[in-house]
């Protein structure tokens, strides 16, 4: 047992709790004690002593640009950033009331939500073991709050289950459950189970069973006080004479498993959707204007960068001013590039020929969203909806309610379509007020008579449209990631690559940051050594 | 959020929301559906393509399209940004959507791609797909 003299070593710690209580405590405690962790983040990296008068210029100020320009900063080299648009973030970025977009192929909006009313037209939530990006979140004091992801109050639209009528998540949720474990006791009942388990194990399973899927005393799912507590009453609990409550009847489970329940509880699961989450309070763009105040001065805006040379011991970029047209070069003594693959592909880059294969070798996927503002939060306050999101076959996958200002009254701002594959091209290829139009006609299924009606405008974006990624993310494969990862994010000469497309949580905000701050530590490295 | 095209692509096959007009005009171009709800996406309607901080190449006019087995490996391939579309369309599909571009646009190329030229000349959609 623990007995040393200077206090348990963690190894003793880890096998006293190992011994006792079996070793899913102690992968529990691992996780406590600083293993087996979810994130690669370990602190930041504190780099030190650059050599006084070094130049570095850092192109795009994406939150992979401006991290690397803020940790080179403070190890003392002289940090310039060049960016494409006219405000930071790059795809960290909310749309607001007053703000004009325009998208490839010349079509403009301006945005008419009331103030404080925002669509992140990109990066929307962040998963609670993003260590990094939480750790400068908060060193830059943008203020979070919890964003919700799963509401089992929200509803589930299938084409192909109950009519075309939404469910409740919660409802469709608790007679999956239900059913399956109906199904299982069943099996173990008919010996079903035997390959499987001991008899003994069987047993427990069969108890087991009947908590978890709310199981009636013959083991059956069924219309009951317990099953009811889980998907809900036809008349609820209530006080005085008719406080009894009448217990609901369950759906047929062939309309469960017609409904596609289960897609949407897997992905509840998964690492990246599970509670927490978080948002930036006041929309996702409140997290680039966080990193842009740290940077304050190096960022120069409106800067299209066209070539990257690497001759005579420097680094010389070319760009031109997007307003006046006007070219321009910078020379420095490294470049850090975080401009997109999409985009970095078509610019005259001075690297190794196995770099260049690299960059060109990654497609970009693409996604549309839709933000529709409604006179009122009519799914709070007629529906009891707070957070969440509601799902549905249709092109526009689903609608999500805000997450913030909740029980507010006034507009708010639904996310009306967040659109994946064949979906998005469709989308992606209408007008921005045909998408809003769309949008609005498919998601009204979950609230007729509210959400035509109650309407007040939108805005919609269409990624493969956007001017600064020409697309969504980089899309790796196993081939890809195999023949060329290691060669992209490998510094060349003065040169490294970092953002989204250099690191393995692709499409992740964390991922620019992981990226940014492994090729900044590498460059360091590289700059003192030379 | 990752982005799978191709799971994502199974999982929603929607309803089909498109309006019947009351009387058949003449029938469209069998690519010309494929060019909108696909390559309009980036290329826009016109074909005319865009330019930000990069470029979308332009179809119309595009003399880069005389050679067939050009459009034919970009289509299937991908080129840079662009996503492969072999398993994502047919082979019918892609060979109409490049005889309608070669065709409209401004685009006067004669001779037509044939579903057998994308099988021989296509390339193949990468294995194992895209990350999850
Ligand atoms: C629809 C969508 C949903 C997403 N959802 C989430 C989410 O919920 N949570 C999450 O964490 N992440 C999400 N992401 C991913 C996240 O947005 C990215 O991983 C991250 O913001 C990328 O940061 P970056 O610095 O690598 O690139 P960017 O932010 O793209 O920065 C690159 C910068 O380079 C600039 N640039 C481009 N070309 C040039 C040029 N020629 N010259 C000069 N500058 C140039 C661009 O303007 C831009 O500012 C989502 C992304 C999208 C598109």
């Amino acid at each position: 047992m623990i007995s040393s003299f200077e206090g348990p070593t963690r190894r003793e710690i880890l096998r006293a709790i190992g011994m006792m209580a079996g070793t899913a405590v102690l992968y529990q405690a691992m996780e406590v004690l600083g293993h087996a962790k979810e994130t690669q983040f370990t602190g930041p990296p504190n780099l030190q002593g650059a050599r006084p008068g070094t130049r570095v210029v850092v192109l795009g100020a994406g939150l992979a640009g401006m991290l690397a320009a803020y940790e080179l900063g403070k190890a003392g080299y002289e940090v310039q950033i060049l960016e494409y648009n006219n405000r930071p973030g790059g795809r960290n970025w909310s749309l607001y009331g007053g703000d004009t977009y325009t998208e490839l192929g010349g079509a403009t909006q301006k945005v008419g939500f009331a103030p404080g009313n925002y669509l992140n037209p990109g990066p929307w939530r962040i998963p609670y073991h993003h260590r990094a990006l939480l750790h400068y979140c908060k060193a830059f004091g943008v203020a979070l709050e919890p964003f919700i992801q799963m509401n089992q109050q929200a509803l589930l639209h299938s084409s192909r289950a109950f009519g075309g009528k939404p469910m409740r998540y919660r409802e469709l949720h608790a007679d999956w459950d239900g059913n399956v474990a109906e199904l299982l006791a069943k099996a173990i009942d008919n010996r079903g189970l035997d390959s499987a388990m001991t008899k003994e194990d069987a047993d427990r399973l069969r108890l087991a069973l009947r908590e978890w899927g709310a199981l009636d005393q013959n083991f059956k799912y069924t219309k009951s006080y317990r099953s009811s507590r889980r998907r809900g009453f036809e008349r609820p609990q209530g006080g005085g004479v008719l406080g009894e409550p009448i217990p609901s009847e369950p759906h047929a489970f062939k309309d469960i498993l017609d409904s596609g329940i289960w897609r949407v509880v897997s992905q509840h699961m998964s690492i990246d959707h599970q509670h927490a989450m978080f948002q930036p309070v006041g929309g996702m763009g409140m997290i680039g204007r966080g990193f842009a105040r740290q940077v304050e001065g190096k960022i120069t805006y409106n800067q299209k960068v066209t070539a990257i040379r690497q001759q005579g011991g420097k680094v010389t970029v070319t760009h031109s001013d997007t307003g006046t047209g006007a070219t321009a070069t910078t020379v420095a003594d490294y470049c850090v590039c975080t401009i997109p693959l999409s985009v970095l592909s078509q610019i005259d880059v001075d690297c190794n020929p196995a770099m260049d294969a690299a960059i060109r070798a990654v497609p970009y996927s693409n996604s549309v969203k839709v933000g529709l503002e409604f006179k009122r939060r009519f799914w709070e306050e007629d529906e009891a909806i707070y957070g969440g999101i509601s799902f549905t076959d249709q092109e526009i996958a689903m609608i999500s309610y805000p997450s913030g200002k909740l029980h507010s009254d006034g507009p708010a701002v639904v996310l009306g379509a967040y659109t994946f594959g064949p979906a998005s091209y469709k989308f992606a290829g209408m007008t921005p007020e045909e998408r809003i139009q769309r949008a609005l006609a498919q998601g009204s299924v979950f609230h007729p008579g509210r959400y035509q009606e109650e309407f007040i405008g939108g805005a919609a974006v269409a990624w493969s449209r956007s001017p600064f990624t020409l697309g969504c993310c980089a899309m790796w494969n196993e081939e890809t990631r195999k023949q060329h990862y290691q060669t992209l994010v490998a510094v060349d000469n003065r040169l490294v690559l970092a953002g989204e497309h250099a690191s393995y949580v692709g499409c992740w905000m964390e991922g620019a940051i992981l990226s940014s701050l492994d090729a900044v530590t590498r460059l360091h490295k590289r700059a003192l050594e030379a | 959020m990752r982005f799978t095209l191709f799971v994502a692509a199974a999982l929603l096959a929607g309803p089909a929301l498109a309006q019947k007009p009351a009387k058949a005009p003449p029938p469209p171009h069998p690519g010309a559906e494929v060019y909108q709800n696909v390559c309009q996406a980036c290329h826009m309607a016109n074909a005319g393509g865009g330019e930000g901080a990069g470029r979308i190449p332009a179809l119309a006019k595009n003399g880069a399209l005389e050679a067939s087995g050009y459009p034919i490996m970009v289509v299937t391939g991908g080129k840079g940004a662009m996503p492969w579309f072999r398993g994502q369309l047919s082979d019918q599909q892609i060979a109409d959507v490049i005889n309608y571009v070669r065709s409209n646009f401004g685009n006067k190329y004669k001779d037509k791609v044939t579903p057998a030229m994308i099988a021989e000349q296509g390339l193949p959609a990468p294995r194992g797909g895209m990350e999850r």
